[in-house]
Protein backbone atom coordinates (compact mmCIF):
# COMPACT_ATOMS: atom_id res chain seq x y z
CA UNK A 1 0.00 0.00 0.00
CA UNK A 2 1.52 3.25 -0.41
CA UNK A 3 1.94 5.87 2.17
CA UNK A 4 -1.16 8.05 1.09
CA UNK A 5 -3.81 5.10 0.39
CA UNK A 6 -2.54 4.22 4.25
CA UNK A 7 -3.07 7.15 5.73
CA UNK A 8 -6.76 7.33 3.81
CA UNK A 9 -7.21 3.65 5.09
CA UNK A 10 -6.12 4.55 8.51
CA UNK A 11 -8.23 7.57 8.76
CA UNK A 12 -11.63 6.16 9.03
CA UNK A 13 -11.09 5.20 12.60
CA UNK A 14 -13.13 2.21 13.12
CA UNK A 15 -11.68 0.91 10.34
CA UNK A 16 -8.38 0.81 12.34
CA UNK A 17 -8.41 -2.76 12.89
CA UNK A 18 -8.15 -3.45 9.02
CA UNK A 19 -5.04 -1.57 8.35
CA UNK A 20 -2.26 -3.80 8.25
CA UNK A 21 -0.16 -3.05 12.06
CA UNK A 22 3.05 -1.97 9.93
CA UNK A 23 1.42 1.20 8.66
CA UNK A 24 -0.31 2.34 12.21
CA UNK A 25 1.25 5.50 12.76
CA UNK A 26 0.22 6.22 16.56
CA UNK A 27 2.04 9.96 16.11
CA UNK A 28 -0.59 11.42 13.84
CA UNK A 29 -1.62 15.08 15.26
CA UNK A 30 -5.20 14.54 13.80
CA UNK A 31 -6.18 11.81 15.56
CA UNK A 32 -5.67 13.83 18.47
CA UNK A 33 -7.61 16.68 17.40
CA UNK A 34 -10.30 14.11 16.08
CA UNK A 35 -10.60 12.82 19.56
CA UNK A 36 -10.05 9.70 17.35
CA UNK A 37 -6.63 8.23 19.16
CA UNK A 38 -8.41 5.28 21.23
CA UNK A 39 -9.06 2.81 18.80
CA UNK A 40 -5.36 2.92 18.29
CA UNK A 41 -3.98 2.58 20.90
CA UNK A 42 -6.45 -0.01 22.27
CA UNK A 43 -5.06 -1.80 18.88
CA UNK A 44 -1.57 -1.75 19.75
CA UNK A 45 -1.99 -2.81 23.45
CA UNK A 46 -3.43 -6.33 22.38
CA UNK A 47 -1.59 -6.82 19.26
CA UNK A 48 1.62 -5.48 19.27
CA UNK A 49 2.76 -3.21 22.59
CA UNK A 50 6.01 -2.92 21.03
CA UNK A 51 5.56 -1.09 17.40
CA UNK A 52 7.86 -0.20 15.14
CA UNK A 53 6.40 2.85 12.65
CA UNK A 54 8.59 3.52 9.76
CA UNK A 55 6.71 5.49 6.98
CA UNK A 56 5.20 7.99 8.71
CA UNK A 57 5.55 11.71 8.87
CA UNK A 58 7.68 10.97 12.19
CA UNK A 59 10.20 8.23 10.36
CA UNK A 60 11.09 5.69 12.23
CA UNK A 61 10.15 5.19 15.94
CA UNK A 62 9.34 2.40 18.40
CA UNK A 63 5.76 3.18 20.32
CA UNK A 64 5.78 2.01 24.02
CA UNK A 65 1.93 1.48 24.64
CA UNK A 66 1.41 -0.88 27.67
CA UNK A 67 1.82 1.11 31.45
CA UNK A 68 4.60 -1.13 32.65
CA UNK A 69 6.51 -1.02 29.84
CA UNK A 70 6.43 2.45 29.80
CA UNK A 71 7.65 2.44 33.11
CA UNK A 72 10.38 -0.13 32.42
CA UNK A 73 12.39 2.42 29.83
CA UNK A 74 11.34 5.74 31.43
CA UNK A 75 13.06 3.96 34.96
CA UNK A 76 16.10 3.14 32.38
CA UNK A 77 17.82 5.87 31.40
CA UNK A 78 20.90 4.33 30.70
CA UNK A 79 19.92 2.64 28.05
CA UNK A 80 17.02 5.20 26.78
CA UNK A 81 18.79 8.76 26.70
CA UNK A 82 16.62 11.72 26.84
CA UNK A 83 19.32 13.68 24.64
CA UNK A 84 18.71 15.78 22.49
CA UNK A 85 15.25 15.89 22.86
CA UNK A 86 12.09 14.24 24.29
CA UNK A 87 9.26 14.98 21.67
CA UNK A 88 8.76 13.07 18.36
CA UNK A 89 9.56 15.68 15.46
CA UNK A 90 8.29 15.17 12.28
CA UNK A 91 10.84 13.94 9.17
CA UNK A 92 10.48 17.39 7.60
CA UNK A 93 10.83 19.57 10.81
CA UNK A 94 14.10 17.55 12.12
CA UNK A 95 16.35 20.19 10.63
CA UNK A 96 15.11 22.11 12.94
CA UNK A 97 14.82 20.20 16.13
CA UNK A 98 12.17 19.99 18.33
CA UNK A 99 11.72 22.94 20.19
CA UNK A 100 13.32 21.63 23.87
CA UNK A 101 16.69 20.87 21.76
CA UNK A 102 19.82 23.01 22.00
CA UNK A 103 18.42 24.80 24.73
CA UNK A 104 20.12 23.47 27.77
CA UNK A 105 17.14 21.81 29.53
CA UNK A 106 17.55 19.70 31.99
CA UNK A 107 14.14 17.52 30.90
CA UNK A 108 16.52 16.76 27.67
CA UNK A 109 19.78 15.91 29.88
CA UNK A 110 21.00 12.84 31.16
CA UNK A 111 22.60 12.66 34.60
CA UNK A 112 24.89 13.58 36.15
CA UNK A 113 23.83 17.30 34.54
CA UNK A 114 20.08 16.94 34.55
CA UNK A 115 20.67 16.02 38.52
CA UNK A 116 22.56 18.61 39.52
CA UNK A 117 20.20 21.66 37.42
CA UNK A 118 16.84 19.39 38.49
CA UNK A 119 18.22 20.27 42.20
CA UNK A 120 18.18 23.90 41.47
CA UNK A 121 14.98 24.21 41.44
CA UNK A 122 13.22 21.78 43.37
CA UNK A 123 13.04 23.79 45.85
CA UNK A 124 10.99 26.47 44.18
CA UNK A 125 8.26 23.67 44.06
CA UNK A 126 8.25 21.59 46.91
CA UNK A 127 5.63 21.35 48.99
CA UNK A 128 7.02 23.36 51.99
CA UNK A 129 7.55 26.02 49.24
CA UNK A 130 4.09 25.20 47.71
CA UNK A 131 2.70 26.47 51.36
CA UNK A 132 3.50 29.87 51.25
CA UNK A 133 2.24 29.68 47.69
CA UNK A 134 -0.97 28.59 48.22
CA UNK A 135 -2.96 31.24 49.94
CA UNK A 136 -1.86 34.15 47.04
CA UNK A 137 -3.15 30.72 44.52
CA UNK A 138 -6.16 30.79 46.21
CA UNK A 139 -6.94 34.89 46.33
CA UNK A 140 -6.24 34.82 42.50
CA UNK A 141 -8.30 32.22 41.56
CA UNK A 142 -11.49 33.45 43.53
CA UNK A 143 -10.81 36.74 41.61
CA UNK A 144 -10.93 35.49 38.31
CA UNK A 145 -13.89 33.62 39.46
CA UNK A 146 -15.78 36.75 40.86
CA UNK A 147 -14.99 38.50 37.68
CA UNK A 148 -17.08 35.55 35.37
CA UNK A 149 -20.33 36.94 33.87
CA UNK A 150 -23.50 34.28 34.72
CA UNK A 151 -25.39 33.60 32.12
CA UNK A 152 -23.60 34.31 29.59
CA UNK A 153 -20.94 32.07 26.94
CA UNK A 154 -17.55 32.36 28.03
CA UNK A 155 -14.33 30.56 26.51
CA UNK A 156 -13.30 28.65 30.04
CA UNK A 157 -10.01 28.16 27.98
CA UNK A 158 -9.16 31.75 27.85
CA UNK A 159 -11.03 33.22 31.25
CA UNK A 160 -10.00 30.95 33.34
CA UNK A 161 -7.03 28.11 32.66
CA UNK A 162 -5.00 30.60 31.35
CA UNK A 163 -5.30 32.94 33.63
CA UNK A 164 -5.08 30.60 36.85
CA UNK A 165 -1.51 29.23 35.09
CA UNK A 166 -0.09 32.36 33.58
CA UNK A 167 -0.60 34.17 37.44
CA UNK A 168 0.68 31.20 39.32
CA UNK A 169 3.71 31.25 36.76
CA UNK A 170 4.07 34.89 37.16
CA UNK A 171 3.95 34.48 41.18
CA UNK A 172 6.82 31.47 41.28
CA UNK A 173 9.25 33.89 38.94
CA UNK A 174 8.30 37.06 40.92
CA UNK A 175 7.15 38.68 38.19
CA UNK A 176 4.67 41.63 37.99
CA UNK A 177 1.27 39.82 37.39
CA UNK A 178 0.76 42.51 34.54
CA UNK A 179 2.99 40.71 32.47
CA UNK A 180 1.53 37.19 32.88
CA UNK A 181 0.21 36.76 29.68
CA UNK A 182 3.36 37.50 27.72
CA UNK A 183 4.41 33.82 29.24
CA UNK A 184 1.78 32.51 28.11
CA UNK A 185 2.24 33.35 24.53
CA UNK A 186 6.49 33.00 25.15
CA UNK A 187 5.15 29.33 26.29
CA UNK A 188 3.13 29.47 23.26
CA UNK A 189 5.60 30.83 20.78
CA UNK A 190 8.44 27.84 22.38
CA UNK A 191 6.38 25.01 20.54
CA UNK A 192 4.80 26.63 17.78
CA UNK A 193 5.97 25.67 14.47
CA UNK A 194 6.43 28.30 12.18
CA UNK A 195 4.01 28.43 8.92
CA UNK A 196 1.60 26.85 11.43
CA UNK A 197 -0.24 30.31 12.54
CA UNK A 198 1.19 31.85 15.46
CA UNK A 199 4.80 32.61 14.00
CA UNK A 200 5.73 32.56 10.41
CA UNK A 201 9.29 32.15 10.04
CA UNK A 202 12.24 30.65 12.21
CA UNK A 203 13.90 33.83 12.03
CA UNK A 204 10.14 36.03 13.86
CA UNK A 205 10.50 33.18 16.20
CA UNK A 206 13.60 33.94 17.27
CA UNK A 207 13.13 37.56 17.33
CA UNK A 208 10.31 37.03 19.79
CA UNK A 209 12.60 34.45 21.57
CA UNK A 210 15.09 36.94 21.70
CA UNK A 211 12.57 39.80 23.81
CA UNK A 212 11.94 36.69 26.42
CA UNK A 213 15.45 36.87 26.90
CA UNK A 214 16.36 40.29 27.52
CA UNK A 215 12.84 40.09 30.14
CA UNK A 216 14.27 37.37 32.24
CA UNK A 217 17.90 38.60 31.89
CA UNK A 218 16.75 42.24 32.92
CA UNK A 219 14.65 40.20 36.20
CA UNK A 220 17.97 38.19 37.03
CA UNK A 221 19.71 41.45 36.90
CA UNK A 222 17.15 43.30 39.28
CA UNK A 223 16.99 40.22 41.82
CA UNK A 224 20.85 39.64 41.97
CA UNK A 225 21.20 43.54 43.10
CA UNK A 226 18.40 42.95 45.62
CA UNK A 227 17.85 41.24 48.60
CA UNK A 228 16.31 37.57 48.47
CA UNK A 229 12.77 37.85 47.44
CA UNK A 230 11.78 34.18 47.95
CA UNK A 231 10.64 33.66 44.57
CA UNK A 232 12.51 31.34 41.51
CA UNK A 233 14.28 34.02 40.31
CA UNK A 234 15.72 35.79 43.32
CA UNK A 235 16.77 31.56 44.75
CA UNK A 236 18.63 30.97 41.86
CA UNK A 237 20.77 34.87 41.70
CA UNK A 238 21.48 33.94 45.01
CA UNK A 239 21.92 30.26 45.91
CA UNK A 240 25.58 29.87 45.75
CA UNK A 241 25.15 26.49 43.69
CA UNK A 242 23.22 28.94 40.91
CA UNK A 243 24.19 32.24 41.07
CA UNK A 244 27.68 31.74 38.67
CA UNK A 245 25.55 29.25 36.05
CA UNK A 246 25.87 30.03 32.77
CA UNK A 247 23.14 32.64 31.48
CA UNK A 248 21.92 30.43 28.73
CA UNK A 249 21.53 27.65 30.90
CA UNK A 250 19.64 29.96 33.58
CA UNK A 251 17.46 31.15 30.33
CA UNK A 252 17.05 27.28 29.57
CA UNK A 253 15.37 26.58 32.84
CA UNK A 254 13.00 29.05 32.61
CA UNK A 255 11.77 28.10 29.44
CA UNK A 256 11.61 24.88 30.73
CA UNK A 257 9.16 25.87 33.97
CA UNK A 258 7.63 28.11 31.43
CA UNK A 259 6.26 25.73 28.83
CA UNK A 260 6.11 22.59 31.72
CA UNK A 261 3.87 24.59 33.80
CA UNK A 262 1.63 26.00 31.13
CA UNK A 263 -0.08 23.72 29.02
CA UNK A 264 -0.02 20.89 30.79
CA UNK A 265 -1.95 22.60 33.79
CA UNK A 266 -4.15 24.27 31.96
CA UNK A 267 -5.83 21.85 29.71
CA UNK A 268 -6.22 19.59 33.11
CA UNK A 269 -8.35 22.84 34.52
CA UNK A 270 -9.89 22.60 30.86
CA UNK A 271 -10.27 18.77 30.93
CA UNK A 272 -12.09 18.48 34.45
CA UNK A 273 -15.30 20.62 33.69
CA UNK A 274 -15.01 18.74 30.44
CA UNK A 275 -14.86 15.34 31.99
CA UNK A 276 -17.58 16.41 34.95
CA UNK A 277 -20.08 17.67 31.95
CA UNK A 278 -19.36 14.12 30.00
CA UNK A 279 -20.22 12.11 33.20
CA UNK A 280 -22.82 14.06 34.98
CA UNK A 281 -22.72 11.28 37.82
CA UNK A 282 -19.63 11.65 38.52
CA UNK A 283 -20.09 15.63 38.96
CA UNK A 284 -22.65 14.85 41.20
CA UNK A 285 -21.13 12.80 43.53
CA UNK A 286 -18.18 15.67 44.00
CA UNK A 287 -21.04 18.16 44.23
CA UNK A 288 -22.22 15.56 47.44
CA UNK A 289 -18.74 15.32 48.70
CA UNK A 290 -16.47 18.14 48.36
CA UNK A 291 -13.95 15.71 49.41
CA UNK A 292 -13.36 13.73 47.04
CA UNK A 293 -11.73 17.09 44.92
CA UNK A 294 -8.22 15.75 45.06
CA UNK A 295 -8.89 12.13 44.16
CA UNK A 296 -10.83 13.87 41.19
CA UNK A 297 -7.63 16.12 40.63
CA UNK A 298 -6.10 12.67 40.00
CA UNK A 299 -7.91 11.02 38.04
CA UNK A 300 -8.50 14.10 35.58
CA UNK A 301 -4.49 13.89 35.21
CA UNK A 302 -5.12 10.09 34.25
CA UNK A 303 -7.92 10.71 31.94
CA UNK A 304 -6.51 14.00 30.40
CA UNK A 305 -2.86 13.01 29.81
CA UNK A 306 -1.96 16.14 29.68
CA UNK A 307 1.66 15.40 27.83
CA UNK A 308 0.48 12.24 25.35
CA UNK A 309 4.00 10.92 24.75
CA UNK A 310 7.47 11.31 26.07
CA UNK A 311 10.91 10.35 23.96
CA UNK A 312 13.97 8.11 24.42
CA UNK A 313 16.79 7.53 22.33
CA UNK A 314 18.32 3.97 22.83
CA UNK A 315 22.07 3.83 23.59
CA UNK A 316 22.75 0.55 22.72
CA UNK A 317 20.89 -2.25 21.15
CA UNK A 318 18.13 -3.60 23.48
CA UNK A 319 15.62 -6.67 23.62
CA UNK A 320 12.79 -5.71 24.66
CA UNK A 321 9.79 -7.85 24.56
CA UNK A 322 11.00 -9.76 21.80
CA UNK A 323 11.88 -6.41 19.99
CA UNK A 324 15.26 -5.72 18.71
CA UNK A 325 15.70 -2.25 19.63
CA UNK A 326 18.73 -0.87 17.60
CA UNK A 327 20.95 1.70 18.97
CA UNK A 328 20.31 5.20 17.66
CA UNK A 329 16.37 4.42 17.81
CA UNK A 330 13.87 6.55 18.64
CA UNK A 331 11.31 4.98 21.38
CA UNK A 332 8.00 6.77 22.34
CA UNK A 333 6.65 5.82 25.81
CA UNK A 334 3.02 7.09 25.24
CA UNK A 335 1.51 7.48 28.61
CA UNK A 336 -1.64 8.77 27.07
CA UNK A 337 -1.96 4.69 26.30
CA UNK A 338 -0.17 3.55 29.37
CA UNK A 339 -3.05 5.20 31.18
CA UNK A 340 -5.97 3.15 29.50
CA UNK A 341 -4.04 0.02 29.95
CA UNK A 342 -6.32 -1.78 32.01
CA UNK A 343 -3.99 -4.57 33.15
CA UNK A 344 -2.91 -1.99 36.06
CA UNK A 345 -5.78 0.48 35.36
CA UNK A 346 -9.68 -0.83 36.63
CA UNK A 347 -11.96 0.18 33.90
CA UNK A 348 -9.81 3.00 32.30
CA UNK A 349 -11.84 4.53 29.89
CA UNK A 350 -14.35 5.34 32.45
CA UNK A 351 -13.96 8.74 34.36
CA UNK A 352 -14.40 7.83 38.53
CA UNK A 353 -13.65 10.46 40.65
CA UNK A 354 -13.57 8.48 44.06
CA UNK A 355 -11.09 5.44 42.53
CA UNK A 356 -9.89 3.24 45.16
CA UNK A 357 -6.11 4.48 44.43
CA UNK A 358 -6.42 7.98 41.82
CA UNK A 359 -2.76 8.65 42.35
CA UNK A 360 -1.89 5.59 40.19
CA UNK A 361 -1.43 6.76 37.07
CA UNK A 362 1.76 7.65 34.48
CA UNK A 363 0.99 11.08 33.07
CA UNK A 364 3.98 12.35 35.16
CA UNK A 365 6.32 10.18 33.93
CA UNK A 366 8.26 7.82 36.58
CA UNK A 367 12.07 7.34 36.92
CA UNK A 368 14.22 10.48 37.48
CA UNK A 369 12.27 12.38 35.43
CA UNK A 370 9.41 12.17 36.98
CA UNK A 371 7.91 16.13 36.61
CA UNK A 372 8.74 18.03 39.40
CA UNK A 373 5.83 20.42 39.03
CA UNK A 374 3.65 17.98 39.48
CA UNK A 375 2.62 19.05 43.54
CA UNK A 376 1.97 22.66 42.31
CA UNK A 377 -0.09 21.41 39.02
CA UNK A 378 -2.48 19.33 41.83
CA UNK A 379 -2.53 22.31 43.77
CA UNK A 380 -3.83 25.20 41.12
CA UNK A 381 -6.03 22.38 40.49
CA UNK A 382 -7.45 21.21 43.99
CA UNK A 383 -7.85 25.13 44.71
CA UNK A 384 -9.28 26.72 42.18
CA UNK A 385 -12.20 23.66 42.51
CA UNK A 386 -12.53 24.16 46.28
CA UNK A 387 -13.44 28.06 44.77
CA UNK A 388 -15.46 27.31 42.10
CA UNK A 389 -17.47 24.81 44.23
CA UNK A 390 -17.48 27.59 46.82
CA UNK A 391 -19.34 29.78 44.23
CA UNK A 392 -20.96 27.70 41.22
CA UNK A 393 -23.72 25.13 41.58
CA UNK A 394 -23.05 24.25 38.04
CA UNK A 395 -20.35 25.02 34.95
CA UNK A 396 -21.86 24.01 31.42
CA UNK A 397 -20.25 22.44 28.59
CA UNK A 398 -22.32 24.59 25.74
CA UNK A 399 -20.70 22.32 22.59
CA UNK A 400 -17.40 20.10 21.62
CA UNK A 401 -14.33 22.30 22.59
CA UNK A 402 -11.60 22.71 19.50
CA UNK A 403 -8.58 20.22 20.88
CA UNK A 404 -5.05 21.06 20.27
CA UNK A 405 -3.47 19.85 16.60
CA UNK A 406 -0.45 17.17 18.13
CA UNK A 407 0.46 14.21 19.78
CA UNK A 408 2.72 15.82 22.17
CA UNK A 409 0.30 18.76 24.19
CA UNK A 410 -2.71 16.51 24.63
CA UNK A 411 -5.62 19.49 25.30
CA UNK A 412 -7.61 22.26 24.49
CA UNK A 413 -7.79 25.68 22.48
CA UNK A 414 -11.30 27.08 23.01
CA UNK A 415 -14.13 25.76 24.94
CA UNK A 416 -17.71 27.38 25.31
CA UNK A 417 -19.21 27.16 28.81
CA UNK A 418 -22.24 29.08 30.70
CA UNK A 419 -22.20 29.20 34.11
CA UNK A 420 -25.97 29.07 34.77
CA UNK A 421 -26.41 30.71 38.93
CA UNK A 422 -24.21 31.30 41.44
CA UNK A 423 -25.23 29.59 45.09
CA UNK B 1 5.32 -11.05 61.35
CA UNK B 2 7.62 -7.90 62.78
CA UNK B 3 6.61 -4.48 63.92
CA UNK B 4 6.82 -1.07 62.68
CA UNK B 5 6.20 2.20 64.14
CA UNK B 6 6.02 4.83 61.61
CA UNK B 7 6.58 8.56 62.95
CA UNK B 8 4.78 11.11 61.48
CA UNK B 9 5.92 14.49 61.00
CA UNK B 10 3.39 16.09 63.28
CA UNK B 11 4.96 13.81 65.74
CA UNK B 12 2.05 11.06 65.72
CA UNK B 13 3.19 7.54 66.10
CA UNK B 14 1.99 4.71 63.96
CA UNK B 15 2.33 0.80 65.09
CA UNK B 16 1.81 -1.68 62.37
CA UNK B 17 2.43 -5.28 62.71
CA UNK B 18 3.91 -6.54 58.98
CA UNK B 19 4.15 -9.50 57.34
CA UNK B 20 7.53 -10.70 56.40
CA UNK B 21 8.21 -10.33 52.69
CA UNK B 22 5.81 -7.40 52.96
CA UNK B 23 7.49 -3.98 52.52
CA UNK B 24 7.69 -0.73 55.05
CA UNK B 25 5.31 0.87 52.23
CA UNK B 26 3.01 -1.65 52.00
CA UNK B 27 2.33 -1.39 55.53
CA UNK B 28 1.61 2.25 55.42
CA UNK B 29 -0.68 2.44 52.79
CA UNK B 30 -2.48 -1.17 53.85
CA UNK B 31 -3.36 0.61 57.06
CA UNK B 32 -4.10 3.90 55.62
CA UNK B 33 -1.51 5.79 57.34
CA UNK B 34 -1.31 9.12 56.05
CA UNK B 35 2.33 10.38 54.36
CA UNK B 36 3.16 7.64 51.83
CA UNK B 37 2.09 8.46 48.46
CA UNK B 38 3.87 5.77 46.72
CA UNK B 39 2.53 6.86 43.37
CA UNK B 40 4.46 4.22 41.51
CA UNK B 41 2.85 1.38 43.57
CA UNK B 42 6.03 0.11 44.82
CA UNK B 43 8.37 -0.31 41.63
CA UNK B 44 10.98 2.03 42.74
CA UNK B 45 9.55 4.23 40.16
CA UNK B 46 9.25 7.75 42.32
CA UNK B 47 10.41 9.02 45.73
CA UNK B 48 6.92 9.25 47.25
CA UNK B 49 7.28 6.58 49.98
CA UNK B 50 10.31 8.14 51.53
CA UNK B 51 11.36 7.61 55.06
CA UNK B 52 13.91 8.26 57.36
CA UNK B 53 15.30 5.35 59.10
CA UNK B 54 16.28 4.98 62.68
CA UNK B 55 19.67 5.54 63.86
CA UNK B 56 19.51 2.61 65.54
CA UNK B 57 18.17 0.48 62.92
CA UNK B 58 20.58 1.94 59.99
CA UNK B 59 22.91 -0.84 59.82
CA UNK B 60 20.17 -3.44 59.96
CA UNK B 61 18.22 -1.84 57.09
CA UNK B 62 21.09 -1.34 55.06
CA UNK B 63 21.86 1.50 52.69
CA UNK B 64 19.51 2.29 48.91
CA UNK B 65 20.33 0.57 46.05
CA UNK B 66 21.51 2.73 42.83
CA UNK B 67 18.20 3.35 41.03
CA UNK B 68 16.74 3.95 44.82
CA UNK B 69 20.01 6.56 45.29
CA UNK B 70 19.16 8.09 41.80
CA UNK B 71 15.20 8.81 42.87
CA UNK B 72 15.89 10.19 46.34
CA UNK B 73 17.98 12.34 44.74
CA UNK B 74 14.80 14.11 43.33
CA UNK B 75 13.30 13.92 47.31
CA UNK B 76 13.71 17.71 49.16
CA UNK B 77 14.07 16.28 52.17
CA UNK B 78 16.87 13.40 51.95
CA UNK B 79 19.64 13.01 54.46
CA UNK B 80 21.84 9.85 55.07
CA UNK B 81 19.08 8.01 56.66
CA UNK B 82 16.95 8.59 53.52
CA UNK B 83 15.04 5.05 52.23
CA UNK B 84 12.35 4.58 49.79
CA UNK B 85 10.23 2.38 51.92
CA UNK B 86 8.83 0.34 49.17
CA UNK B 87 12.48 -1.21 49.47
CA UNK B 88 12.61 -2.30 52.60
CA UNK B 89 10.67 -5.38 53.38
CA UNK B 90 10.46 -7.04 56.31
CA UNK B 91 12.58 -9.49 58.10
CA UNK B 92 13.12 -11.54 61.52
CA UNK B 93 16.03 -8.60 61.80
CA UNK B 94 13.78 -5.98 61.41
CA UNK B 95 10.92 -6.65 64.23
CA UNK B 96 10.84 -3.53 65.85
CA UNK B 97 11.79 -1.26 63.32
CA UNK B 98 11.91 2.42 63.63
CA UNK B 99 10.76 4.62 60.53
CA UNK B 100 10.39 8.62 60.36
CA UNK B 101 8.26 10.16 57.45
CA UNK B 102 9.19 13.77 55.99
CA UNK B 103 7.16 16.45 56.25
CA UNK B 104 5.92 15.57 52.48
CA UNK B 105 6.32 13.80 49.93
CA UNK B 106 7.16 15.50 46.15
C1 LIG C 1 -0.89 18.22 35.14
C2 LIG C 1 0.18 18.90 34.88
C3 LIG C 1 1.50 18.32 34.43
C4 LIG C 1 1.77 17.16 33.75
C5 LIG C 1 0.79 16.10 33.27
C6 LIG C 1 3.21 17.11 33.56
C7 LIG C 1 3.87 16.07 32.93
C8 LIG C 1 5.23 15.92 32.89
C9 LIG C 1 5.92 14.79 32.31
C10 LIG C 1 5.25 13.61 31.62
C11 LIG C 1 7.25 14.98 32.48
C12 LIG C 1 8.38 14.05 32.02
C13 LIG C 1 8.43 12.81 32.85
C14 LIG C 1 9.37 11.76 32.36
O1 LIG C 1 10.10 11.97 31.37
O2 LIG C 1 9.40 10.69 32.99
C15 LIG C 1 7.41 16.24 33.16
C16 LIG C 1 8.62 16.79 33.51
C17 LIG C 1 8.76 18.08 33.99
N1 LIG C 1 7.74 18.94 34.37
FE1 LIG C 1 5.77 18.53 34.34
N2 LIG C 1 3.77 18.22 34.12
C18 LIG C 1 2.78 18.99 34.67
C19 LIG C 1 2.93 20.19 35.34
C20 LIG C 1 4.13 20.84 35.52
C21 LIG C 1 4.29 22.12 36.17
C22 LIG C 1 3.19 22.94 36.80
C23 LIG C 1 5.63 22.42 36.10
C24 LIG C 1 6.42 23.61 36.57
C25 LIG C 1 6.13 24.50 37.34
C26 LIG C 1 6.29 21.32 35.43
C27 LIG C 1 7.64 21.25 35.20
C28 LIG C 1 8.31 20.13 34.75
C29 LIG C 1 9.75 20.03 34.64
C30 LIG C 1 10.75 21.13 35.00
C31 LIG C 1 10.03 18.74 34.16
C32 LIG C 1 11.40 18.12 33.89
C33 LIG C 1 11.79 17.19 35.01
C34 LIG C 1 13.08 16.44 34.76
O3 LIG C 1 13.50 16.28 33.61
O4 LIG C 1 13.71 16.00 35.75
N3 LIG C 1 5.35 20.38 35.11
N4 LIG C 1 6.16 16.80 33.41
Amino acid sequence: MSAAAAIIADTASPAVDNVPLAELDPARPDRFRSETWQPVFERLRREDPVHLSENGEFGRYWSITKYNDIMAIDTDHKSFSSEPGITLVRTADQQQGSPFQGMSMFIAMDPPKHDIQRKIVTPAVSPMNLQLLEPIIRERAAKILDDLPVGEEIDWVDKVSMELTAMTLATLFGMPQEDRRKLTYWSDVVTAVPGQGLVDTREQKLEIFSEYHAYFTRLWNERVNAEPTGDLISMLAHDPATRDMPPLEYFGNVILLTVGGNDTTRNTITGSVYALNRNPDEYRKLRADPGLIPSMVSETIRWQTPLAHMKRRATRDVEFRGKQIREGDTVAMWYVSGNRDDEVIDRPDEYIVDRARPRQHISFGFGIHRCVGNRLAELQLRVIWEEIMKRFPEIVVVDEPKRVYSSFVKGYESMRVVIPRRN
Amino acid sequence: MGHVTYLAHDGRAYEVELEDGLSVMEGAVRNGIPGIDADCGGMCACATCHVHVADEWRAAVGNPGEQEDELLELAPERDDASRLSCQIVMSPQLDGLVVHMPESQH
